[in-house]
């Protein structure tokens, strides 16, 4: 029998492999940043150890840092420490780091691909959820906790139990309008947050196949809220043009290309779920609740509990209801917001700010909302101002940040007010996720932009 | 990493199903650079609430988690274990936890085990009428104990013996240090690298 694309990547990287054990697992690419990483650098230190492979490990500064005055020490002291936590470990281990204000600096998943360090068929870890944005090119990507950053530092392997596989077909045409943010949180909404726990996600069919691999970034990376560590794409052509001339693509372009054209998913391949989605039925999509699966096309009401059967899921919806302030049958095109968040690993590159400005150009936001509008890395802002994009948004009302990760998890001083409600492109509408007591609505960027010019949440239709 | 056989203690009802990492412990909390001290973040939001179980007296003691089903989704932030262990829990029971957090759970020495559903129901409405009630968490045996009830959860050999060991993972994949140079040197040339050689 064939293999599945994400098997042929793990049976290339195993490092050695024995009955009752977990496969030892070669990684090609370790990203860092500052947040998972001090406790891993210190266990290093006590136990003696070094970092075993430097030339395969990147390093960038995102969670904590600010999007405004780049240029001045950083306020909060307790942020300033673990930034220069990071610095001084990249330094005493030698691991290349892209500093605030440094030319390549970002998100760590937007600065991997736009550097051509994110490649088909390799193991890809760092110590995030939002890993799996890298499976967009066909590798193999997942999120890990610190003490698995220490044993990738140490051994350049992690001992991993072999994933179960899931296809997830996604046939047809989107309709314009209609955005991959919209099939992922279709997706999550269908099969739940759970629903991939346990399983490598591949994205298949013809409307994947058509999608920009920015856009394909998008869906991968929020495989996890499906509950899967990973999901997968198959590189095409779409994915060779993306990665040549960026500054890593491979010198022996032809042996790469030749390995890369290898990685597809056998036709006699079995996967052990297959789930279907028809995109011509997709309609731009909004989450209502506190979990990523809690979604609804936005033409929807807000659901009512006392219709859903399973009991969890009822405590849970009502739970969600009163945490977000929100009424049964209430539209969701009703629902007035105060914060509109455009960025993140999840919607913050080049495509995704077009996208938003191509709305809002020559318009003017709602004066009851502001607008923060944050570019995924420097090289996108760049990119953008470049554009003219920057212009578009201040002159429509919105700010124009620095890159970082910022609303999408507060953890800067980007943060939602106690029962301020968001419409944020990011991937993540937990309780108090963008500052405590704020409320997320998970929206894709086109969405994001309609909803700062009407101040409800909206799609570029209604306008 | 201390070694995990049998823990006995009394457990405490988390009746929420979908717990993510960031409910564990809120971002705020990840400024530090240390492993210790995050117990003052763990459910920090929902601890603001006297209602919450974990600020009722009568399971201020507990030190089993009984948690509903997809526990730890989210960020993969190792501080929502820290969190949990610098509390003093010792284990959580739940039907169902996420890959990332059950990963890291099992490398920092919390044990999770996962029942049925209706099992961690029988729990709940055990210690809820009697908050007192002993839990026995029993690696060894691969059994959890309360009153007269024994339950049997899965877990595989690997981790189990790591756990009752209390070994560093990293020293046992050192031990196969020449299969990683050997993986090494055939590797293909093209593969990127991040410094210049």
């Amino acid at each position: 029998m064939g293999k599945t694309l994400a098997e042929k990547i793990w049976h290339e990287h195993i490092v050695r492999s024995a009955d009752g054990e977990p496969d030892v697992i070669f990684i090609d690419l370790h990203l860092i940043h500052e947040v998972t990483s001090p406790q891993a650098f210190d266990g290093l230190r006590l136990a003696g150890r070094k970092v075993r492979r430097a030339d395969l490990t990147i390093a960038t500064e995102d969670h904590n840092t600010p999007t405004i005055d780049i240029d001045k020490p950083i306020a909060d002291p307790v942020s300033r420490l673990q930034i220069e936590t990071l610095r001084n470990n990249c330094k005493e281990f030698g691991i290349r780091l892209h500093s605030l204000g440094d030319v390549e600096q970002g998100i760590v998943h937007v600065v991997g691909p736009q550097l051509g360090l994110t490649q088909p068929g390799m193991t890809i870890v760092c110590g995030d959820s939002h890993t799996s944005t890298h499976g967009a090119f066909g590798a193999l990507a997942f999120g890990i906790g610190t003490s698995e950053v220490e044993h990738v530092l140490a051994t350049q392997t992690l001992p991993l139990a072999r994933p179960k596989t899931m296809a997830i077909n996604v046939e047809g045409t989107l309709k314009p309008g209609v955005s991959s943010k919209d099939i992922i949180l279709a997706i999550i909404a269908k099969i739940g947050t759970g629903g991939g726990q346990g399983y490598v996600i591949e994205y298949r069919g013809s409307a994947i196949r058509a999608l920009s691999m920015e856009s394909r970034m998008t869906i991968c990376n929020m495989s996890i809220e499906a509950g899967a560590r990973a999901g997968v794409i198959a590189p095409d052509e779409t994915t060779f043009e993306y990665i040549k001339g960026k500054p890593h693509a491979p010198k022996d372009w032809d042996a790469a290309l030749a390995y890369w054209k290898s990685l597809h998913t056998d036709s006699d391949a079995k996967f052990d779920v297959e789930v279907n989605l028809n995109a011509d039925e997709l309609a731009p999509f909004v989450t209502w609740g506190t979990n990523p699966g809690q979604g609804l096309p936005l033409s929807a009401n807000v659901p009512n509990p006392a219709e859903i059967s399973d009991p969890a899921e009822r405590n849970a919806a009502e739970r969600a209801l009163t945490y977000m302030d929100l009424t049964a049958g209430t539209p969701l095109k009703a629902i007035k917001i105060d914060t509109v968040f455009l960025g993140s690993c999840t919607n913050g590159r080049i495509e995704d700010l077009r996208a938003a400005a191509s709305v809002v150009n020559g318009k003017k936001i709602s004066p009851s909302l502001r607008m923060l509008v944050v570019p995924g890395s420097a090289r996108v802002r760049l990119q953008a101002e470049a554009e003219g994009l920057d212009k578009i948004f201040l002159a429509a009302g919105a700010e124009w940040r620095n890159a970082g990760c910022s609303m999408c998890l507060g953890m800067n001083p980007d943060q939602l007010a106690p029962g301020e409600r968001s419409a944020s492109t990011s991937n993540r509408n937990f309780e108090g996720r963008q500052g405590k007591g704020g409320r997320t609505h998970l929206v894709s960027p086109l969405v994001a932009a309609a909803t700062a010019l009407r101040g409800t949440l909206s799609s570029p239709a209604d306008l | 990493m201390d070694k995990f056989t049998t823990h006995t203690g009394t457990g405490v009802p988390l009746r929420r199903s979908n717990v993510d990492t960031d409910q564990i412990i809120p971002a705020v909390y990840l400024k530090r650079v240390t492993r210790s001290g995050f117990e003052d973040g763990l459910f920090s939001a929902w601890r603001s609430d006297p209602e919450f179980v974990l600020n009722k007296a009568e399971y201020k003691a507990g030190t089993i988690l009984v948690a509903g089903a997809d526990f730890g989704t989210g960020s993969s932030r190792e501080h929502a274990v820290w969190a949990l262990q610098n509390y003093g829990f010792k284990a959580v029971l739940s039907s169902r936890f996420a890959d990332i957090f059950r990963g890291n759970s099992m490398k920092a020495g919390l044990l999770t085990v996962i029942l049925t559903e209706s099992e961690i129901e029988a729990i709940w409405a055990a210690i809820e009428a009697d908050a007192t009630v002993q839990i026995t968490v029993d690696l060894e045996n691969r059994q959890v104990r309360y009153g007269s009830t024994t339950l049997s959860f899965a877990i595989d050999d690997y981790t189990r013996w790591r756990l009752i060991e209390g070994l560093d993972d990293i020293g046992l994949t050192l031990k196969h240090v020449d299969a990683i140079s050997a993986f090494e040197k055939a590797r293909p040339a093209y593969k990127p690298v991040t410094l210049n050689s």
